[in-house]
């Protein structure tokens, strides 16, 4: 340990506060959010509206597609609310690149690295926050698909395993958005980069069965992560029997989490080139 | 390791930093004591920047050790942080979040408590004359008040050193005296300052030694007046009461150059007192009778430009 400590202001501790430090910090993403609700705003229209085109629009005809017993709207607005509700996580997390990414062109952040604070504090601070933007986007895309006649049957036990499902689904893709958001060089690619997530719902079994889609598309759609966490929604929400793919969903996520957080944990660390 | 009794608040050995293949720090030494403002002078891309982001640990010197307020900079940099403050060129203030909350962050991070934290806040809104503006969006702050909170939000931590990386540059006059007040009293408040800036004259008014970087080398270091004194161009003006008195000085003179309508003589020298004291005693061996006497030193322009002066290289390496 240092034994010359230069006499002056009471020395600070030289211990770190990653709890206290990460509340700051997502205190200050959630007054961000707060102060400028617009991009909010655009981030929840966009799951909204892409439910009412699929349901009024495309819902008649894919409906009588599904094969089911009574067929039409209704079934099909039953079978791609799990689709819709994880595009509402890919679109928040779109917004946590952005954000994360206009951080990054900011002075401020320079400060935080000079200071004697627990670095991944800044990091978290955008994780929490974007968990907490995603669980209220969640409750307002829910809340309309029930307006407009979508009739889970999960009971109590399995809306509350969908909410923690849900939460384990965003933080993963969070971090996977705050690794996008520090790679990416302007604001303008933040918002590119993503795109994949919010496009890969559709190669999935989210809005048509895989066993509807031509042979190589089928096998992308059967192995890529999103299906099976369509797939779990679809059971807890639709008391369907959810085989390996809740399992399979919690790898993926544990996988994107870690993949994520250890890309982002690098990328922060990295020195600044100029 | 330092055999001094009162340990530099910033001591570099070596410093050396390239970008690619671009040298942008070639060994540097700095040697910063305590209480004292340090001023850092040189043009653009001449290194000020990369100097300060090495010291404040942003990024690491690819040679060189330095010690920052006791610490060594590779080896505790969690230590260095905890006792510096860095108030950069392009300011450090979160935009979307007013003023006070900008400064409340800061005593968050600081693990203030909670009455601590509001009276730190507002202390500091009063102390730069931000209160009417406390409750508005830093983004709507004019370039002054911005750099004013960006200053108010290093000083919530009571920083041993602080680093000021250009701090007045694109200020208008007024709002750069302002920032020089709030600089000197910073200083009377015992803590170290290191400067950088391409004012000469911001050096001149506020450092108590001023280093000269050019293309990452120190080309000169000392006080204003030492600096001064290290260059061509100073002299002696003499005038005379009448032209007899200036054709006696002539002749004993010689060397100078004559005003006839001001009788006067400009005589070069380097201002020093062995200087002057010759002067005046060949003028008093001859009884010369001088009406007026006054020393004329270069002003750090002079110095900075016979200093830093490269013409061929500037042809090199403009793109």
């Amino acid at each position: 340990m240092s034994t010359h400590v230069l006499p002056g202001p009471a020395p600070v501790g030289l211990r770190f506060h990653p709890l206290r430090d990460s509340a700051t910090m997502l205190r200050r993403n959630l007054r961000h959010m707060l102060r400028y609700p617009s991009m909010t705003v655009t981030l929840v229209g966009m799951p909204i509206v892409f439910l009412l085109l699929f349901v009024y629009v495309f819902g008649g005809t894919l409906g009588a597609g599904l094969g089911g017993g009574s067929g039409g709207r209704a079934e099909y607005a039953n079978y791609v609310v799990p689709a819709i509700i994880l595009m509402t996580v890919t679109a928040t997390v779109q917004g946590t690149a952005i954000s994360v990414a206009m951080d990054m062109t900011e002075g401020v952040i320079a400060r935080f690295r000079t200071m004697h604070i627990a670095r991944v504090s800044v990091l978290t601070g955008h994780v929490l926050g974007s968990v907490i933007q995603a669980m209220i986007s969640l409750a307002i895309v829910v809340g309309v698909a029930l307006l407009i006649g979508v009739r889970p049957t999960a009971g109590l036990g399995a809306w509350l395993a969908t909410a923690g499902f849900l939460m384990v689904v965003a933080f993963a893709l969070v971090w996977l958005a705050v690794a996008l958001g520090q790679v990416s060089k302007s604001v303008e690619t933040a918002s590119n980069l993503p795109m994949p997530l919010v496009l890969l719902p559709f190669l999935s079994s989210g809005f048509v069965p895989s066993e509807s889609l031509p042979a190589g598309l089928r096998w992308f759609a059967e192995h890529q992560p999103f299906t099976p966490i369509i797939e779990t929604l679809r059971g807890l929400l639709m008391n369907t029997p959810l085989g390996n793919d809740a399992w399979l969903a919690l790898g993926w996520c544990a996988v994107i989490a870690l993949g994520g957080y250890l890309w982002s944990k690098k990328l922060f660390n990295r020195e600044f080139s100029r | 390791m330092s055999s001094k009794q009162s340990r530099p608040a910033i001591a570099a050995t070596g410093l050396r930093k390239s970008f690619g293949d671009q040298v942008v720090l070639d060994g540097l030494d700095l040697d910063v004591r305590r209480g004292t403002v340090f001023a850092l002078l040189g043009a653009n891309g001449a290194g000020k920047t990369t100097t300060v982001k090495i010291l404040s640990t942003l990024i690491s010197a690819d040679a060189g050790a330095a010690q920052v307020a006791g610490h060594d900079l590779a080896g505790e940099p969690d230590a260095v942080r905890a006792a510096i403050g860095v108030t950069g060129q392009f300011s450090a203030v979160d935009n979307l979040i007013t003023g006070e909350e900008n400064l409340l962050l800061m005593a968050d991070l600081h693990h203030l408590g909670r009455g601590e934290r509001r009276r730190r806040a507002a202390q500091l809104l009063d102390r730069f004359d931000l209160t009417d503006a406390a409750r508005k969006p830093a983004s709507t702050y004019s370039g002054g008040m911005r750099r004013r909170l960006d200053l108010a939000m290093t000083l919530v931590g009571n920083p041993q050193v602080i680093f000021l990386d250009e701090p007045t540059t694109g200020l208008d006059p007024r709002s750069r005296r302002n920032m020089w007040q709030i600089i000197r009293d910073l200083v009377a408040d015992g803590v170290t300052i290191f400067l950088t800036t391409q004012y000469l004259e911001e050096a001149d008014e506020l450092a108590d030694r001023i280093a000269v970087l050019d293309h990452g080398r120190l080309v000169a270091e000392g006080t204003a007046d030492e600096l001064k004194r290290r260059i061509p161009g100073g002299h002696v003006r003499l005038r005379f009461a009448d032209p007899q008195g200036l054709d006696a000085a002539m002749s004993v003179l010689g060397q100078v150059s004559r005003d006839d309508d001001a009788l006067a003589l400009r005589v070069p020298s380097d201002g020093s007192l062995r200087a002057l004291k010759t002067l005046i005693g060949r003028l008093d061996d001859w009884a010369i009778e001088v009406d007026e006497l006054s020393v004329h030193t270069p002003d750090l322009d002079d110095v900075f430009l016979a200093l830093t002066a490269n013409p061929t290289d500037e042809k090199v390496t403009t793109p």
